[in-house]
């Protein structure tokens, strides 16, 4: 026991966090966390392969092998581009989405999903509001399973899209990355960091390989704590001072059906965070511009700068159905090892 | 009723300073006579049970148990959960209000108590400090006291409004009976499933602050330095956070009468144990952090702790195979609460067994004025825990006499146990094999 004259405190040496037993499949894509720089070398280069190779050839190499697409939430490009890129290896698809389905009348998630895998489903790519969402289906049904974005969690396959599109612009021809690969690239996440699953992917994926990534925003939609995801990311609060050291700006949507109440003075926050074209110009003028889409067109970015001449956001979405092709086919064919099947 | 000998077991009843080798002898569900080894007389047809090298001690109290009953059966059954209680080591228990309907009167305190829900050991119903626990219009503590209620509370639903609550420490300080606070100001917590943090942030989960917690501790120990009332008892369940420990110290120090307990999950686990969204993980209070828990730690073996409690709260397997979100909250606890205190408070941590005992028999039965328990002198109620205190063992979740089995500590290695439980000279639990 310690004296009362020297309150030196104990060692406590509590029990240990277990290690994760996630993921279960090495098919799965659950966090940009779970994949090594290798694997995203490997995704890289395949999605350059299956976007250059012939359709008539791409399509025997999933050949009638079946994905369910599961969607609790309404989405666009990621929908169709997950669509398109499966059937483009000429997997048979399924969508099941919360309207139209038995998810109305109460079916849970686990119920789903195992009634898509009892109907021969071989992978399931999953978009859903709920936080974690993806860990629960893949704990279920043990499917290689693909997290098209939980609740305000994560969206892997944004955050490698994304890095695909950086890569194409400011690393032209470079498909294997390392720790070194963006060192020297700043990238700055604007807006609603709180409630977006983009932003934390994209938190997870960047810095691992050396960049920079600036968290900008108002308190409210930036908590000082989301510095502390992992290394290599910091808060610059002044929109104006972030674009100034910014190679590429990746602009958020205020996800208005996550705020939970929260009220927003929509007239302050353009004035501090939309992109206009002045402000591009003043500070940013040769940066990637960036979206992750929906855009709502006059909150955080100005059309002009939407169609304008830095922004990439169309190359972002085209990137979608190159990387999805190659990480469909990696959830098809991975091996417990890491290596191809 | 049975006779009942205890032979050449270790003694540790720490209310009463005893610490040695002892024989029992039990009768007519007391505790009729106590001696050295082989020294009892007139013990001729009891039934004996061999305790040598074994630990005897007060059956455990624990002050904090969901039972479910009336109303959610199919989670857990008075009959079940006591059976797990026995398996425990625990002699009595304290259930929890947040039944269907809610434990406001006298009649379902009495429906409670009925020989007809077989339970195995004894339960001490904790009546609603409100109508239908909304924080609206106080009970009749004076009827629900004379029904069996030992204390109210609103567990899960905190009394927010200040008149309220004024009026709740007051009204039960007149009838002798303790307020019990689930503290947590729901207004800072709404839609929240797990403690603030970065944490939290990462995995996109809305927190809890610890502030929710430590505010309403704060608030009510206002309300209670207010009332200049010495009768009135302000006990803080399942303690989480250090600021609202520090308060509590503060309290006493100022000769307020505050008491706290804290849960086994709340000294060992931190939110970093949420892993990737574990719903065996999620309970109101979370698990808080590092250093949220090392302050229970050491609060618990600088004694401003007053019990330890489990809030045992079983849910059925399919309400937690959820998103986290939606998963409800709670734990289940009464048959891993010892053998978690004696592997990390004892073993791991230098307390001694009889302190540890305490915090899990004496001491709660004071808190809850429980007469003739928590302690083996003569006279007292034959409620034994026989144990053995170097065993190790590892819980497996699906072996649990609960209905339930949502517990973080499946495949823990635990160190304590239990031979025998006896609740009031009837042995309620024996260990096969």
């Amino acid at each position: 026991m310690n004296s009362a004259a020297t309150p030196t405190r104990r060692q406590l040496h509590p029990p240990p966090v277990p290690a994760s037993p996630f993921p279960y499949n090495p098919g799965s894509l659950l966090s940009a966390s779970d994949l090594s720089l290798e694997e995203v070398s490997r995704i890289l280069n395949r999605a350059t392969i299956l976007e250059n190779a012939d359709p008539l050839v791409r399509d025997r190499i999933l050949a009638k092998r079946r994905l369910a697409l599961l969607f609790y939430e309404s989405s666009t490009r990621t929908r169709t581009s997950f669509e398109l890129a499966a059937k483009g290896l000429g997997a048979d698809t399924t969508l099941v989405s919360s309207l139209s389905s038995s998810i109305e009348k109460g079916e849970s998630l686990k119920d789903t999903g195992l009634t898509l895998r009892a109907l021969g489903a071989e992978a399931i790519i999953l978009r859903h509001n709920s936080s974690g969402a993806a860990w629960l289906l893949e704990a279920e049904t043990r499917l290689p399973v693909l997290n098209a974005g939980d609740g305000m969690h994560e969206h892997p396959t944004q955050a490698l899209l994304d890095l695909r599109t950086i890569l194409a612009h400011l690393r032209p021809g470079v498909e294997t990355v390392d720790k070194e690969t963006l060192a020297g690239v700043t990238v700055t996440l604007v807006g609603d960091i709180q409630h977006s699953r983009v932003a934390r992917s994209n938190m997870l994926l960047l810095p691992r390989m050396g960049a920079r990534v600036l968290l900008c925003g108002p308190k409210e939609l930036l908590p000082e704590l989301a510095e502390q995801v992992g290394p290599g990311v910091t808060i610059e609060r002044d929109f104006d001072a972030a674009l100034r050291q910014s190679q590429a700006v990746m602009m958020l949507r205020i996800q208005a059906e996550r705020l939970a109440g929260l009220q927003l003075d929509l007239a302050q926050y353009k004035a501090d965070y939309q992109l206009t074209g002045p402000r591009l110009a003043e500070h940013a003028p040769t940066a990637l511009v960036m979206h992750p889409g929906p855009i709502i067109r006059g909150l955080e970015v100005t059309s002009g700068v939407a169609d304008g001449v830095q922004s990439v956001i169309l190359e972002q979405v085209k990137n979608g159905v190159a990387i999805r092709m190659a990480v469909v086919e990696r959830a098809l064919t991975a091996t417990p090892e890491g290596g191809r099947a | 009723m049975t006779a009942i000998l205890i032979r050449g077991g270790h003694l540790i009843d720490p209310a009463a300073g005893v610490d040695g080798l002892k024989d029992i002898f039990l009768k007519d569900g007391r505790v009729a006579e106590i001696g050295g080894p082989g020294k009892l007389k007139s013990t001729n047809g009891a039934e004996v049970l061999d305790a040598t090298g074994l630990t005897v001690a007060p059956g455990l109290i624990d002050m904090h148990v969901h039972l479910r009953e009336p109303g959610q059966g199919y989670k857990e059954t008075i009959a079940t959960g006591t059976a797990a209680a026995a398996a425990g080591g625990f002699t009595a228990v304290a259930a929890m209000p947040n039944t269907i309907p809610v434990n406001d009167s006298p009649e379902t305190t009495r429906w409670m108590l009925a020989p007809e829900r077989n339970a195995a050991i004894r339960v001490f119903p904790i009546a609603a400090a409100t109508r239908g626990s909304k924080g609206e219009a106080i009970n009749d503590y004076a009827a629900l006291k004379s029904a069996g209620a030992v204390a109210v509370t609103d567990d899960g639903h905190p009394i927010l409004k200040d008149n309220i609550m004024r009026e709740t420490l007051a009204a039960a300080a007149r009838v002798g009976l303790s307020v019990i606070q689930h503290a947590e100001d729901t207004r800072m917590t709404q839609g929240a499933s797990m403690n603030a943090g970065a944490m939290a942030f990462k995995l996109g989960l809305r927190g809890m602050p610890t502030e929710a917690e430590s505010g309403l501790v704060e608030r009510d120990i206002r309300l209670v330095t207010e009332l200049r009332d010495t009768r009135v008892h302000l006990h803080v369940a399942h303690t989480s956070t250090a600021a609202a420990l520090a308060a509590v110290r503060q309290a006493r120090r100022s000769g307020l009468r505050v008491t706290c307990e804290v849960a086994p999950h709340h000294f060992l686990l931190t939110e970093e144990h949420v892993g990737l969204y574990n719903t065996n993980a999620k309970m109101n209070p979370p698990l808080r952090s590092a250093a949220d828990r090392d302050a229970m730690i050491e609060a618990i073996l600088d004694g401003v702790v007053d019990a330890i409690a489990t809030d045992h709260a079983p849910h059925a397997v399919h309400e937690k195979e959820v998103e986290f979100e939606h998963a409800p909250n709670g734990i289940t606890g009464l048959e891993t609460a010892l053998g978690l205190c004696i592997r990390w408070l004892h073993k791991e941590w230098k307390m001694p067994l009889g302190r540890v005992l305490s915090l899990l028999s004496a001491q709660p039965a004071a808190l809850l004025n429980l007469k003739g328990r928590g302690t083996l002198t003569v006279g007292s109620f034959a409620d034994v825990v026989i144990f053995d205190p170097k065993a190790e063992w590892t819980h497996n979740a699906r072996d649990t006499k609960s209905k339930s089995r949502n517990t973080p500590f499946d495949g823990w290695t635990m160190q304590g146990k239990v031979r025998w439980t006896i609740s009031e000279g009837r042995v309620a639990y024996t260990r096969e094999g």
